[in-house]
C-alpha cells in the first residue's frame, strides 16, 4: 500500500516535472542563444496561464488547444521584445539586463494584479477529475496529457534545432557570434527568433501548466526562481539539461510534499541547486565552464 | 586620515558636501513625521546600497541575497533581544558575526568552486530564499507567524535600548550612512580596493599580476556582509517585527540593490544618489495616485517599473557619472567610475 503511494507520487511529480522543464526550455535557449537571462520569465508565464483561464471561461477553449495559438502569440511578442527592448542592453554589463528584465517583471506581476485581481482562478475541464489505473498505479489524466502535451512541445523545438536549417543557424550563432556573422548569418534576426522561441516555450508552458495549477499573481516570482534552480542544475545553455533538470525537480517537489510539509519543498529543490553549484556549476549537462 | 580623506577632493566639492550634510543633519527641524520616516528609509537604502556597492561596484560579484544579511542582522539581534533581554549594542557584534559567517559559507563555497557572474547570483538568491523557508518553520524566531520585539509608548529615547522616537532613529541611521561613506572612500583608495578594483574589471588579469583573487574576493563579501547586519538591527529595532516573508523576500533584496544600480554602481556617490531618487520616487508616485482617487493596488509599482525602465535605458551608467560632470566634481583619475 505505502509503495503504491510514493509511487502514485512520483509520477505526478514527473509529469509535473516536464511542464517545470518545458518552461525552462525556454530560458536556457535564451540564455544560450542570447546570452542574456531572462528575469521576467515566471512573469511571463503567469500572462499564457491567465490567457488559457480567459479563453476558457469566455469561449470554454480548451488551454490544451489554445496551446499552439498562445505559443505564436508568445513568439511574436519576444520576437519584437528582442529587437525593440533587449538588443540595446546585449553589449552592456550583467547586471544592467538584469535590471532591465526585472523592470519588465515588476510591470507584468502589478499588471496582472490590476487587470486580474489578487484571487486564485482556475480551469475546470470536464476530464479534471478522470484517471487511468495501470495495475497499481493511478494517474491523473489531466496531469498525464499535461506532461505528454509538454513532451511533445519539447520534441518539436528538438526536432527544429536539429533538423531545420533555421534552426542550425541558431545554434551556429550560439556557438560562435562572430563564425556566425562570417558566414553571413544575420545574427540579430536570429537572436530575435531565439527569444521568440524561448517565449514561445513559456506560452505553451504556462498554457499546459494551468490546468495542474491555480495561477496567482505571485506565481510569477516564484515560477521565475524555479526556472533559474531548473536551468542551472541541468545546466544554463543545455536544452536536455533543461527537461531533466526539470524532472528532477519536479520529482524532488513532489517528494519533500510527501515526506516533510508541501511548504517546505522549494526549500529542497534550493538544496539540490547548491548541491550543483558546488559540486558540478555547469550544471548536470552542461559544457566545462571556461 | 584626514589627509588621505581629502586630499584629491576638489574645495567645491567639499562645500556640496558639507552643505548636504548640514542640510542632513537639520533636517529634523523642518520635516514633519512623514518626511522624517521618508528620510529613514532613503538612508536605509543609502547604507544598505552601500554595503552592497563594496561586492559589486568594488569587487564585481553580483549578489542579489543581500537581503540574507539584514535578516540575520536583524532576527539575532531581536532574538537576542525578545528571549534573553540582551540590548541592541550587545546584540551587534553577534549579530555581525553571524551575518559574516554565513557571507563567509557562501563566499567559500562560490570562489574556491568559481562560481562567478550569473551563477554567483543565482546562489546567493537560493541561500535568502532557503533562510526564508526556514526560518518559516523555526518556531523559536516565530515562524511564519513573525516575531514581535515589545513596544510601549516611549516619550523618552533610550538609545541603550534603541527605543523611542523616531528622530533618534533617523540620526542613528544618518550616522550609520555618513560612516559607511567614509570607510567605502577610505577602501576605495587602500591597496585592497585597488585590487578590488582589477578584480572587477579582469579576474583573469588580476590573477596572472599576482593578486590572490580568492583572498579578495573573500575579504570583499565579508566587509560586505559585516556592513550589511547593522541594517538589520537597526531595521529590527525601527519596524519592532519580523516576518521571514517579508525580511527574506526577495523584492528585499532587489529594493537594496536599485539605489546603487540607478545611482551608478562602483561609485561613491551613486548609493546615496540613487537612494533618494528610487525612495522618494517611488513615495512621491504614491502621493501622486492617492491624490487622483486611484488606489488600485500595484498601480504604483507598475509606474516604479516603467521607472526603472526608462532610467536605464537612458543612463546606462546611472545617474552620478554624468551629474559628476555636471557639476565638475570630475577631480583626480578616473578610479571610481565604472567604465562600460
Amino acid at each position: 500500500m505505502s509503495a503504491d503511494i510514493y509511487l502514485n507520487v512520483a509520477v505526478g511529480g514527473l509529469l509535473t516535472g516536464l511542464i517545470y522543464g518545458l518552461m525552462a526550455l525556454g530560458l536556457s535557449v535564451i540564455f544560450g542563444v542570447v546570452r542574456v537571462v531572462n528575469f521576467a520569465h515566471g512573469e511571463m508565464m503567469t500572462v499564457a496561464m491567465y490567457l488559457a483561464v480567459i479563453l476558457f471561461a469566455n469561449y470554454g477553449l480548451d488551454p490544451l488547444l489554445m496551446m499552439l495559438p498562445i505559443a505564436v502569440l508568445f513568439f511574436v511578442a519576444g520576437y519584437l521584445m528582442q529587437l525593440g527592448l533587449i538588443n540595446p542592453f546585449i553589449t552592456r554589463p550583467e547586471y544592467m539586463q538584469f535590471i532591465l528584465l526585472l523592470a519588465v517583471a515588476i510591470i507584468i506581476v502589478n499588471g496582472v494584479l490590476i487587470v486580474f485581481g489578487p484571487d486564485a482562478q482556475t480551469v475546470q475541464t470536464s476530464y479534471a477529475f478522470d484517471s487511468f489505473a495501470i495495475g497499481p498505479l493511478i494517474v491523473d489524466a489531466t496531469k498525464l496529457y499535461a506532461g505528454l502535451a509538454a513532451l511533445v512541445v519539447a520534441s518539436a523545438l528538438f526536432a527544429f534545432f536539429r533538423f531545420a536549417p533555421l534552426g542550425k543557424a541558431v545554434r551556429a550563432c550560439a556557438d560562435n557570434q562572430i563564425g556566425a556573422l562570417v558566414v553571413g548569418l544575420n545574427v540579430k534576426r536570429l537572436y530575435a527568433l531565439s527569444f521568440g522561441l524561448g517565449l514561445a516555450c513559456v506560452g505553451a508552458a504556462g498554457a499546459i501548466i494551468v490546468l495542474v495549477v491555480d495561477v496567482t499573481p505571485p506565481l510569477g516570482p516564484a515560477y521565475t526562481l524555479l526556472a533559474f534552480v531548473i536551468v542551472i542544475t541541468g545546466g544554463l545553455g543545455s536544452m536536455s539539461g533543461a527537461l531533466i533538470g526539470g524532472v528532477l525537480i519536479g520529482l524532488t517537489e513532489a517528494m519533500a510534499g510527501l515526506f516533510f510539509t508541501p511548504s517546505a519543498k522549494s526549500m529542497f529543490a534550493f538544496a539540490i541547486l547548491v548541491l550543483v553549484l558546488l559540486f558540478r556549476p555547469q550544471g548536470i549537462m552542461g559544457q566545462k565552464l571556461s | 586620515m584626514i589627509g588621505r580623506l581629502l586630499y584629491d577632493v576638489p574645495r567645491h566639492a567639499l562645500w556640496l558636501l558639507g552643505l548636504v550634510l548640514v542640510g542632513l543633519i537639520a533636517a529634523p527641524l523642518f520635516a514633519n513625521d512623514y518626511l522624517l520616516t521618508v528620510l529613514i528609509l532613503i538612508l536605509y537604502f543609502a547604507y544598505t546600497g552601500q554595503a552592497w556597492n563594496i561586492l559589486m561596484g568594488f569587487a564585481g560579484q553580483l549578489s542579489l541575497g543581500h537581503a540574507l544579511y539584514v535578516g540575520l542582522g536583524a532576527y539575532v539581534a531581536a532574538a537576542l533581544y525578545v528571549h534573553y533581554g540582551i540590548g541592541p549594542w550587545i546584540g551587534l557584534p553577534v549579530a555581525i558575526l553571524i551575518s559574516v559567517a554565513s557571507g563567509a559559507i557562501i563566499g567559500f563555497l562560490a570562489f574556491r568552486f568559481g562560481v562567478a557572474g550569473v551563477y554567483f547570483a543565482i546562489l546567493t538568491i537560493a541561500f535568502c530564499e532557503f533562510a526564508r523557508i526556514g526560518f518559516d518553520h523555526l518556531g523559536w524566531l516565530g515562524g511564519s507567524g513573525g516575531m514581535f520585539l515589545p513596544v510601549s509608548n516611549h516619550t523618552q529615547n533610550d538609545l541603550w535600548h534603541l527605543r523611542g522616537q523616531p528622530v533618534m532613529f533617523y540620526y542613528l541611521i544618518l550616522l550609520l550612512t555618513v560612516l559607511a561613506f567614509v570607510l567605502c572612500h577610505l577602501m576605495l583608495r587602500s591597496r585592497v580596493g585597488y585590487f578590488w578594483q582589477a578584480i572587477r574589471e579582469d579576474e583573469e588579469a588580476a590573477r596572472s599580476l599576482g593578486i590572490a583573487t580568492f583572498r579578495y574576493k573573500m575579504a570583499a563579501i565579508l566587509v560586505s556582509s559585516a556592513m550589511t547586519a547593522p541594517a538589520g538591527v537597526f531595521y529590527a529595532f525601527y519596524y519592532n517585527n519580523l516576518f521571514p516573508e517579508q525580511t527574506f523576500f526577495i523584492l528585499r533584496s532587489i529594493e537594496i540593490i536599485l539605489g546603487p544600480i540607478i545611482g551608478g554602481v562602483g561609485t561613491l556617490f551613486g548609493p546615496v544618489i540613487g537612494a533618494f531618487v528610487i525612495t522618494g520616487l517611488s513615495e512621491a508616485l504614491q502621493e501622486l495616485l492617492t491624490l487622483y482617487g486611484f488606489d488600485t493596488p500595484g498601480a504604483k509599482r507598475v509606474f516604479y517599473g516603467v521607472c526603472l525602465l526608462v532610467v536605464v535605458m537612458v543612463l546606462p551608467n546611472g545617474i552620478w557619472p554624468p551629474l559628476a560632470r555636471l557639476l565638475r566634481l570630475g577631480r583626480r583619475r578616473d578610479t571610481t567610475e565604472r567604465q562600460p
